[in-house]
């Protein structure tokens, strides 16, 4: 049993340290972490500021490197890639989402979501194509030549959700996707979110202060000093 | 290819700043362009010197005579292929400002001496058959207007005639196309013998004399065997390579090539701060979206690569509007109305200009893009 559990992990972070070093002061942010994430879970990471989740997050990502320990996601170990072969793996596998969106403002929303195509090899029919599907499953076709100061914060977050999965990633890293949206906004997000998951069996990692988006997850973690538990600390 | 609408979509995010910059830029490149010309139309004389040919004058100024004899003397010389003389008339057409070189030479030399001079045999026929004769360049005939046949009075301001006038008129019987571009077209050549027998004074001297030496590696030592050959005479002579010569005419008016350089570097250097300026902006308000990019697969040297490619783009489009723009404004012509005979833009300077574009848009690009390529994306979407 725990040998399937092991093969079918999508995440397995192993003993792993996060130290930044602000001047002379050494910031242990995580120590010595463990975790698994099987695949198609949809797990919260929840936890005080400066706790450490964008850490894990990030790491998890790799938009950052550990201090020490390994990190296994998908059967590969990204700890030891080089920029480029890591920057290609994140291209590959992974769909980032953003508390502020992050779009370009300079794009329509069809062309934000193309961007990650531009790294494949796909035409540019090809690329539109697959942006518009995009579009499509997040709701926002009719939006596509809208630029994000044209958009509402729910549409623009959608948008993102939509640059996230364009390359149909295995992996779907959500940070704070609710926390800059109303209560409607962020419950379509989160309704968005869900169906990825169920529907398309995307494994969801979501760091969120919100406990009613955490509640929209199979699994809730809690984070504090760097150390992960099942329950919250006060 | 792909990349082409993100690399534009960064210019467009300030359009003022992005369109100051790029009228900058398109400012320094028609100065570039212009200045070439003016430097190109000193230059002229020079480049198209013969480097096989001398030029001999009087060892005081040029402004002194020297005797005609000169010339089967200084052909015995060895070294010597063979000599012609010409004699500057200084003259004025119609008013002053209609300034042009005018010389009195012998018609059958001159073909001989300066090849770069292209004459079909028809209207050399009619020069050698016409006292009165002149031959034109194509560019002094279009200046003017003038077709064959014009009769074409010049009054003198040095050369009276035996007969109390100073008009001196002359029948257009040749015209003279350059071999080249940057050859002289905007000469007046009439024939010697006809102005020995019809000024006042001065009969049997010339102006200077052109050589042509057969073997130009030898060049030097044939203009100081010609110096020592009128040493100690009435008239001493000065020799010296004919490229030389113009150069130091041009240089009487101080050295043009250092002023235009000087005044070019100061344009660029200025222009290379405005442009490093805006693209150093352009990365810094940006830090947050390149982090993105890097975030989702974007390489540290493709981040690189896309901030040079803006900071090409931006100088290419207001370096390529200048340039053009130079190139038109050139096109319009002398802008002296005759001081310079040879004025446009060579292609190969158009070439450099291109070059500069692309010396530009990488030195005011490397270090943004190096910053951008730096960025930690943890980093970056903290701030």
């Amino acid at each position: 049993m725990t040998e399937f559990l092991m093969n079918h992990m999508m995440v397995k972070v192993r003993g792993v340290d996060k130290i930044f070093k602000r001047g002379s002061e050494v910031i242990h942010v995580l120590g010595g972490l463990d975790l698994s994430i099987p695949k198609g879970e949809f797990l919260a990471l929840m936890g005080p500021s400066g706790s450490g989740k964008s850490t894990l997050l990030n790491l998890i990502g790799g938009l950052d490197r550990p201090s020490e320990g390994t990190l296994e996601i998908g059967g590969k170990r990204i700890d030891r890639l080089s920029e480029r072969k890591l920057a290609a793996w994140r291209a590959r596998h992974v769909g980032l989402v953003f508390q502020f969106y992050n779009l370009m403002p300079v794009l329509s929303a069809q062309k934000n979501v193309e961007l990650p195509l531009l790294l494949t090899k796909l035409s540019r029919a090809e690329r539109k194509k697959r942006a518009a599907i995009a579009l499509d499953i997040v709701g926002l076709s009719h939006r596509a030549g809208h630029y994000p100061r044209q958009l509402s914060g729910g549409e623009q977050q959608r948008t993102g959700i939509a640059r996230a999965i364009v390359t149909d990633p295995t992996l779907l890293l959500c940070d704070e996707p609710t926390g800059d949206l109303d209560r409607k906004s962020g419950d379509e997000i989160l309704d968005l979110l869900q169906a990825l998951n169920k529907e398309q069996g995307k494994t969801i990692i979501m760091v969120t202060h919100d406990i009613h988006a955490a509640a929209r997850a199979s699994r809730t973690l809690y984070l504090n000093k760097g150390q992960l538990s099942t329950e919250a600390v006060d | 290819m792909k990349y082409l609408y993100l690399i534009f979509s960064g210019l467009k995010r300030k359009k003022l700043r992005t369109g100051l910059t790029i009228l900058s830029i398109m400012v320094a490149f028609i100065l570039f362009g212009y200045l070439t010309a003016i430097r190109q139309a000193f230059d002229a004389g020079v480049e198209v010197a013969g480097a096989d040919r001398l030029i001999v004058r009087h060892k005081v100024s040029l402004i002194q005579l020297l005797p005609q004899n000169y010339e089967t003397k200084i052909e015995r010389i060895d070294g010597v292929d063979n000599a012609t003389h010409s004699t500057w008339f200084g003259g004025i057409y119609q008013e002053p400002r209609n300034f042009f070189a005018q010389m009195a030479i012998v018609p059958e030399e001159l073909f001989d001496m300066f090849p770069e001079y292209v004459v079909s045999d028809e209207h050399k026929a009619a020069w050698l058959e016409t006292r009165s004769g002149v031959l034109v360049g194509r560019g002094l005939v279009e200046r003017f207007g003038w077709k064959l046949g014009d009769r074409i009075p010049i009054n003198a301001t040095i050369w009276g005639k035996k007969d109390g006038g100073r008009t001196w008129e002359f029948d257009l019987v040749a015209i003279y196309e350059g071999i080249e571009k940057g050859t002289d077209t905007s000469q007046f050549f009439f024939r010697y013998d006809f102005f020995d027998e019809t000024r006042a004074g001065g009969t049997g001297q010339v102006g200077w004399y052109s050589v042509r030496v057969s073997d130009p590696d030898k060049a030097t030592e044939v203009a100081a065997a010609i110096d020592a050959e009128f040493a100690n005479s009435a008239q001493e002579t000065k020799s010296e390579a004919e490229g030389a010569f113009v150069q130091g005419f041009a240089n009487q008016i101080g050295n043009i090539g250092f002023i235009i350089m000087s005044i070019m570097s100061a344009v660029f250097f200025t222009i290379l701060l405005v442009a490093g300026n805006t693209m150093a902006y352009t990365v810094r308000e940006r830090t947050n979206e390149l982090a993105v990019l890097k975030a989702i697969g974007f390489t540290d040297r493709g981040v690189l690569g896309l901030i040079l490619s803006e900071s090409m783009a931006l100088t290419f489009v207001g370096g390529a509007m200048g340039l053009g723009l130079a190139w038109l404004l050139v096109s319009m012509g002398d802008p002296t109305g005759g001081s310079f005979p040879v004025f446009y833009l060579p292609t190969r300077q158009l070439f450099v200009g291109f070059v500069l574009i692309v010396a530009m848009a990488f030195v005011a690009g490397i270090i943004p893009a190096l910053q951008a390529k730096k960025l930690q994306i943890a980093d970056a979407l903290r701030r």
